[in-house]
């Protein structure tokens, strides 16, 4: 018999209950709590065997409180009646000690469409479940001849924010995430997947992609830098979106003239769609934002035209409109985030984006991406993983990895081909992003 | 905190643990931004739970839970074991953390003012005259200030016979200026970017930083980027202010220097190091002029304390001499792999986290320089000023930094002022061609607090002593 290990949270009516209590307490005009409780687990591996193995669960209570037009928050991680008291008294006392200031509207209530997020064999993984998993990984590496490294983590959590106009939203969620590199004397791979159920991560398939990738990426000699036509697998093309992201989907970002959006304008190649939805089952979905906000569909890129912004509450008020559901937890000085992205596929398959590049670079994945400019989008990172030459339509040889600074929306003008199949990537810390790989024209390698 | 401490190493050794250590740890923060004349967010998190460490058959197991009672204890340590034996499946050579470490006592960070017990209102009004001397120059789109203040208070216990409690105390503050055009994003910030500078001590330390003293100048500097010429591209000498020069040391000489990442424990993340055992006592790291020290005793550095999260004592160690590599940050479990003895670097982000080699203070030495003397010996070259973008490879060799400010330097003087500067260049190489390192009067502590390592993430608060410094023939204004 298996022996379960569920992970746990409290139950939804107690934590309701404490919510309320908290909101009937508060001496203050308007007042948000915001739960966020989760257990969490995670396996790391290292040289074929694991290394580091760890299990938390923790809960956080944040509370803003509104008085007299000042704001102020506060938080803590216990759910008893003292750690209620106090993270109200504290988050009311700074309201209180504080000049009046611009306060951030509360949102009314507001019907959010239920998403589904949560697998029951994920919050009831074991540490016994990761260890096989991991060791499957190991022991195929091994037999290659070669090392395995990374992670398996799972975890369940739930969200909740309620304030005192009425709101009380509610989603429980999972996830399920490993990645590997799989290392040999002269060079290495890389791969990850990521799910809401544990049981769609498959070990032999991710093993077989990274050994292979590593195995293709043994020896890599140098190119030269300059300018080559690109392969972005998936893992790459995430990442620059999630820059995209932070550099200028933001209407604050906008609003203070630092975003490269330009409404209205041809920013990219034609064939390039990009959007930001909540509400789409095949990303990490989320019915409400960290504002208590409904989750809208935001589209940001269309057809290369920059066509959209997300915002909160503060930036919304600020340009007389509503909110579209991309709020983060309060004091949020950074603006609105699209956490949940997705690129429009094309129709090549993955392998044949290849097929008439006459000298190209295939990149599986960057590394250390920095923004350098980012009004011209553009970033710096390196190549990692996975780098090769590609010559009159087939992958001839591996190259040492390399430094790449780069606009991003230049790379997206050149956007030559679409791969017709997407993958998900979770992000390390908030949301996910759906994308297929992509053929650039050009792509500026540096060193 | 002590019978909890006691319960849960009762309860481990019970369970089979050959060794096990707890952390309880009780931490509250409060940040305080001020943007544009208006305070834009205070907030205070509390946050407090305890971790138990576990070696059972010889692998590790940890479990972290923020309820602290007896029962919980026990809840936590059977995860922690029960997590052992499955890290025990599939473990490769069983964990030798060597000598045993049985540190007892109490260790306060210095304070001359609890930052807790001074008024919000005192903080705010800070900010806002600092705000206000930004917003005095035209031009300026964005004005941003801010502070933080920690306390941590921890305890930690072993199997050993280790039993330490420690009271930490963190602040920092910092003020930006932003002056945009429709092509350009230029920043200014003071003392250092990336929000704040920060540091072991009390209120005492922001207020030593007169922000409002600087906020004008800063604001000026900005502006005057947005029409400054694009910083040329070519093989010039670079001058580095003391701020740039530890976020140097920081990426290409703290994380490769980490004994973890050496062992590959990082690769699948953060990276492994291209100064692997071999290398050590032969490697010319960089020229003479190159010291580099692993330093928790330094006052006001980040990465002082009394005992690392394994309990071994606060230490200083060469990592540089003279150019020559000669030593590792390093754990118990590492540095018993070498046959030595921890240099006390273990550090966790909190109750919930394993520690993981982080770095303490680790700096460059001084030299005998003074930045206007190597700028009056340079014919052709950049001076560069404050960290805009920071980008290294997985090996730690192959890296590209930016600046917010720099200046072209022609035959000895300082000229036009740039925009957009980056160097580049390869670890060894660019150490070695280090020829000037200024003096004890320009060296100062850089707190640095957002040091991203471990999966789950952790983020370690750590310092570098750092003073101007001057390298050649370094590649510089690489932007498309």
């Amino acid at each position: 018999m298996k022996s379960m290990e569920v992970a746990r949270l409290t139950d939804q009516g107690e934590l309701k209950r404490f919510m309320q209590t908290l909101l009937e307490r508060s001496p203050a005009q308007q007042t948000e709590v915001m739960l966020t409780e989760w257990d969490s687990a995670l396996t790391r591996f290292a040289n074929n065997g694991i290394h580091q193995n760890v299990a938390e669960r923790n809960v956080n209570v944040r509370v803003r409180a509104v008085k007299d037009g000042k704001t102020g928050v506060a938080s803590i991680n216990q759910m008893n009646e003292a750690a209620a008291a106090d993270v109200l008294k504290r988050a009311v006392a700074i309201a209180d000690l504080q000049p009046k200031s611009e306060v951030v509207p509360v949102p009314g209530p507001a019907p959010v469409r239920p998403v589904e997020a949560w697998s029951d064999g994920t919050a009831a993984a074991t540490p016994e479940e990761r260890a096989d998993f991991v060791e499957a990984i190991c022991v195929q590496a091994g037999r290659a001849g070669l090392k395995a490294f990374g992670a398996f983590s799972t975890s369940a959590g739930q969200l909740a924010i309620a304030n005192s106009l009425g709101v009380f939203h509610h989603q429980h969620s999972t996830q399920a995430t490993v990645n590997s590199v799989v290392m040999g004397d002269a060079g290495s791979g890389y791969a990850d997947r990521g799910a809401i159920d544990v049981s769609e991560l498959d070990k032999n398939e991710l093993a077989s992609e990274v050994i292979d990738k590593a195995q293709r990426n043994q020896n890599a000699r140098p190119v030269e830098p300059g300018d080559y036509e690109v392969i972005l697998e998936e893992y790459a093309v995430a990442e620059m979106l999630e820059f995209m992201s932070f550099m200028g989907f933001s209407a604050l970002a906008a609003q203070e003239e630092r975003s490269f959006m330009r409404l209205g304008e041809k920013i990219t190649g034609q064939q390039v769609s990009i959007w930001d939805d909540g509400l789409d089952r095949t990303g990490l979905p989320a019915a409400f934002d960290f504002e208590g906000v409904p989750k809208q569909r935001v589209d940001l890129i269309t057809r290369g035209v920059a066509s959209g912004l997300v915002y909160d509450m503060q930036t919304a008020t600020r340009a007389g409109r509503q909110s579209t559901g991309h709020g983060l937890p309060a004091p949020n000085t950074e603006g609105p985030f699209a956490v949940n992205l997705f690129m429009q596929p094309g129709t090549t398959a993955k392998a044949e984006l290849v097929s008439d590049i006459k000298r190209g670079i295939w990149v599986t994945r960057f590394w250390y991406v920095r923004i350098v400019h980012p009004k011209a989008s553009i970033i710096t990172g390196m190549t990692r993983e996975g780098t090769f030459l590609i010559e009159n339509g087939r992958i001839t040889r591996p190259v040492k990895d390399l430094r790449f600074t780069q606009s991003i929306l230049a790379a997206l003008d050149g956007t030559v081909a679409l791969s017709r199949t997407t993958k998900l990537q979770i992000g390390e810390y908030l949301g996910a992003t759906r994308v297929p790989a992509l053929r650039l024209k050009a792509f500026t390698f540096t060193s | 905190m002590k019978d909890l401490a006691d319960a849960a190493l009762n309860a481990a050794q019970l369970k089979g643990a050959s060794y096990a250590d707890v952390r309880l740890d009780e931490r509250i923060q409060q940040d305080i931004t001020v943007k544009n004349g208006q305070l834009a967010a205070v907030s205070d998190d509390a946050s407090e739970g305890l971790g138990v460490r576990v070696l059972v058959d010889g692998a590790w197991g940890f479990a972290g839970s923020a309820r602290l009672d007896k029962d919980e204890v026990g809840e936590v340590v059977g995860r922690a074991i029960r997590i052992a034996r499955a890290s025990a499946r599939a473990r490769t050579v069983p964990v030798d953390l060597g000598p045993p470490v049985t540190s007892r006592g109490r260790y306060r960070t210095p304070v001359e003012r609890d930052p807790f017990s001074v008024p919000l209102s005192e903080k705010v009004e800070l900010l806002l005259r600092a705000d206000q001397a930004m917003g005095s120059v035209k031009g300026v789109t964005i004005r941003e200030g801010s502070m933080e203040f920690i306390r941590q208070k921890k305890v930690f216990a072993s199997t050993d016979g280790a039993f330490t409690e420690q009271e930490l105390f963190e602040s920092g503050a910092g003020i930006e200026a932003t002056a945009t055009s429709p092509e350009e994003v230029q920043n200014r910030s003071y003392p250092n970017s990336f929000g704040r500078h920060q540091g072991a001590g009390g209120y005492e330390y922001v207020t030593a930083l007169q922000l409002d003293r600087h906020g004008q100048r800063i604001g000026e500097e900005a502006v005057a980027l947005l029409s400054a010429p694009q910083c040329p591209s070519g093989v010039k000498t670079l001058i580095l202010d003391a701020s740039q020069v530890a976020l140097q040391v920081h990426e290409s000489c703290g994380h490769p220097t980490e004994l973890d990442r050496v062992f590959g424990m990082e690769a699948a993340y953060a990276g492994t190091s291209f100064m692997t055992p071999e290398k050590l006592n032969h490697l010319r790291y960089g020229s003479p002029r190159v010291t580099i020290t692993a330093d928790a005793l330094t006052p006001t550095g980040l990465g002082t304390f009394g005992w690392d999260d394994e309990g071994v004592p606060a230490q200083r160690s060469f990592l540089i001499q003279e150019g020559l590599f000669v030593g590792y940050l390093t754990s118990r479990e590492t540095a018993s792999v070498l046959g030595q003895q921890s240099n006390g670097t273990m550090r966790a982000d909190g109750w919930n986290r394993i520690p993981l080699i982080r770095m303490t203070n680790v700096s460059l030495q001084p030299g005998d320089a003074t930045l206007e003397q190597m700028i009056a010996e340079t014919k052709d070259g950049v001076y560069m000023e404050t960290n805009r973008s920071w980008s290294i490879d997985d090996k730690r060799l192959n890296f590209q930094f930016g600046t917010q400010l720099a200046y072209e330097i022609v035959d000895g003087k300082r000229g036009r002022m740039f925009k957009n500067a980056t160097y580049a260049g390869i670890t060894p190489e660019f150490w070695n061609s280090c020829d000037a390192v200024a003096g004890t009067s320009e060296w100062r502590v850089w707190g640095l607090a957002n040091c991203g390592k471990g999966q789950p993430p952790q983020v370690a608060h750590v310092a570098h002593g750092a003073a101007p410094a001057r390298f050649q023939n370094v590649k510089v204004g690489i932007l498309k």
